[in-house]
């Protein structure tokens, strides 16, 4: 058969759009991941025969979800030794008999948002959450996994093993959290997506291939949460990833070096990204029920509007990074609004403001703080301190990328 | 299902959740129908371990290895699911002052 062929193709797409959705069902119907994983490729090797004989079903989905039913019932029976059933007439007809009830999108939906939870749940722990997530959400290969998180993949593969394990003898329930469960919940889910996304985001140059995907599921995941349970924070994150996805062309040169967000070409900006990124934004800030993520999406927001960066409304940045202090006292969010201020009010503000952090001793350790303050020191012509922090940046980075652009740096002075 | 949900406190918090505390919360377990057993514990001062090795027994003072928390009680709960018995043990008193882990009863295979 060619590769052309329709019903193949029928199938191969079905694949693409359901299987995940097939098998969130299945998760449901069977109560088993490994059993409903199984299902899946029954129900899809039973399309295989099946459709090009007698056409591709109105319904594929309900059709797989079906199927797969009757394939995990079949083995299980089988297992079990007591099995009465004409197995040779069984494999070869597969009735969907209650086609409207495998449909209903309501139900579908649900089953995916319980997929999502049951994966982030926070009773496994959080590399195990991102690990499950790529496997059954988004369907990545734990191959694939492995390779995009450095990870040994019998190390992954364990992982996941131990993971489906607890779910099935703690008895992890598969249900979307009650409302007030809620936030915390979401806010679980809300950070692997986050964390998955900058994976791919923060990548070297000598992984970009593989890295990139990630940041594509992970704004895949983010869309998927929007689409299913449209929260703020949801929308907010989205809007993040969306914006800073934007500026991917622009933000490394051809050679794989870092190019600063000041310095980068905005020609190569993604506009229908920032479009979209934007009015998720303004959609999550009317509810008033907005968070960090919005409001580092709106951050970012206001780079992407701006036509350069002396352009920029560093006001605007300012008083962001106030509200945002306002949710979550952290250093990183400080030295941040420090930067902001130094380019609103000057460099010397700036790097009182750096300074008084790295006295502080949180940050000592962070590469970008001493980046950071290298840069305000180079600023103010400060060459010999500005060196010393840019060697001290660079001692503690590990990414080529970085290193590359901070000995550029130095080289410069 | 049942959970056995393990309170864990260190040495100087034995007695910082008062007894009515965890009485009134036993008792709160028991009206909903979700108790099986609980108990607290002396401190671990209090502790024999016994080993059979070889057929010959030996007895020990004090448990095997020196932690900062001790096991200060336990809750043998009836819960639906994992969540339900998360939600439980949260209201347990010495939660707030220590742990409590949850560990789900596995059924014997005989």
């Amino acid at each position: 058969m060619s590769g052309t062929d329709p019903v193949l193709e029928a199938v191969s797409q079905a694949y693409v759009a359901e299987s995940r959705r097939v098998l969130a069902t299945l998760i449901r119907l069977l109560g088993d991941f490994d059993a409903a994983e199984e299902a899946v490729s029954d129900a899809f090797r039973a399309a295989l025969e099946q459709w090009p004989r007698e056409g591709v079903p109105a319904n594929p989905r309900a059709w797989l979800v079906s199927a797969g039913r009757f394939k995990a019932i079949d083995a299980m029976r089988r297992r079990r030794k007591f099995d009465q059933l004409d197995e040779s007439g069984a494999a070869e007809t597969i009735a969907v008999t209650d086609e409207a009830a495998w449909a209903d999108p309501e139900t579908v939906e649900d089953d995916q948002l319980r997929l999502i939870f049951i994966c982030c749940h926070p009773a496994l722990a959080p590399d195990t959450q991102v690990a499950l997530t790529l496997r059954e959400v988004c369907g990545l290969a734990t191959e694939e996994i492995a390779r995009a998180f450095l990870t040994p993949a019998p190390t992954l593969a364990q992982r996941i093993v131990r993971a489906k394990a607890k779910i099935r003898d703690a008895k992890i329930p598969y249900e979307v959290p009650a409302r007030a469960d809620l936030p915390e919940r979401l806010g679980a889910v809300l950070r692997v997506v986050y964390l998955v996304f900058n994976e791919g985001y923060a990548a070297s140059a000598g992984e970009s291939v593989t890295r990139a995907d990630l940041s594509s599921e992970a704004i895949r995941l983010g869309r998927l949460l929007v689409d299913l349970l449209p929260e703020p924070e949801a929308m907010g994150l989205l809007a993040l990833m969306l914006l800073h996805e934007s500026r991917r062309a622009a933000r490394m040169s051809p050679s794989g070096d870092l190019i600063l967000l000041e310095d980068q070409d905005r020609r190569l900006w993604d506009r229908a990204l920032i479009a979209e990124g934007g009015r998720l934004v303004e959609r999550a800030l009317a509810t008033r029920r907005f968070g960090p993520y919005t409001i580092q999406a709106a951050l970012a927001a206001v780079h992407a509007e701006a036509p350069s960066s002396a352009a920029t409304d560093w006001d605007e940045v300012v008083g962001l990074y106030d509200v945002l202090m306002a949710m979550d006292r952290s250093p990183i969010v400080e030295l941040n609004r420090g930067v902001a201020i130094a380019m609103r009010d000057g460099p010397a503000a700036g790097l009182s403001i750096v300074e008084g952090l790295l006295e502080r001793g949180e940050l000592k350790e962070y590469r970008l703080a001493h980046a950071a303050r290298a840069d305000l020191l180079r600023r103010l012509g400060r060459a010999n301190d500005a060196r010393a922090a840019y060697e001290r940046a660079l001692t503690l980075t590990k990414q080529e990328p970085e290193r590359r652009f901070l000995q550029r740096r130095i080289g410069e002075l | 299902m049942k959970y056995l949900c393990l309170v864990y406190l260190e040495g100087s918090k034995m007695r910082a959740v008062p007894d009515t505390e965890c009485k009134a919360c036993g008792d709160g377990f028991r009206s909903r129908g979700m108790l099986v057993a609980a108990e607290a514990l002396q401190p671990v001062d209090t502790a024999t371990t016994v080993r059979v090795r070889g057929g010959r027994m030996s007895v020990t003072d004090g448990p095997f290895a020196e932690t900062k928390e001790q096991l200060a009680g336990f809750y043998l709960l009836e819960a639906r699911d994992l969540n339900e018995a998360i939600q439980a043990a949260a209201k347990i008193p010495p939660a707030r002052e220590g742990s409590v882990e949850i560990r789900p009863v596995r059924e014997l295979e005989a």
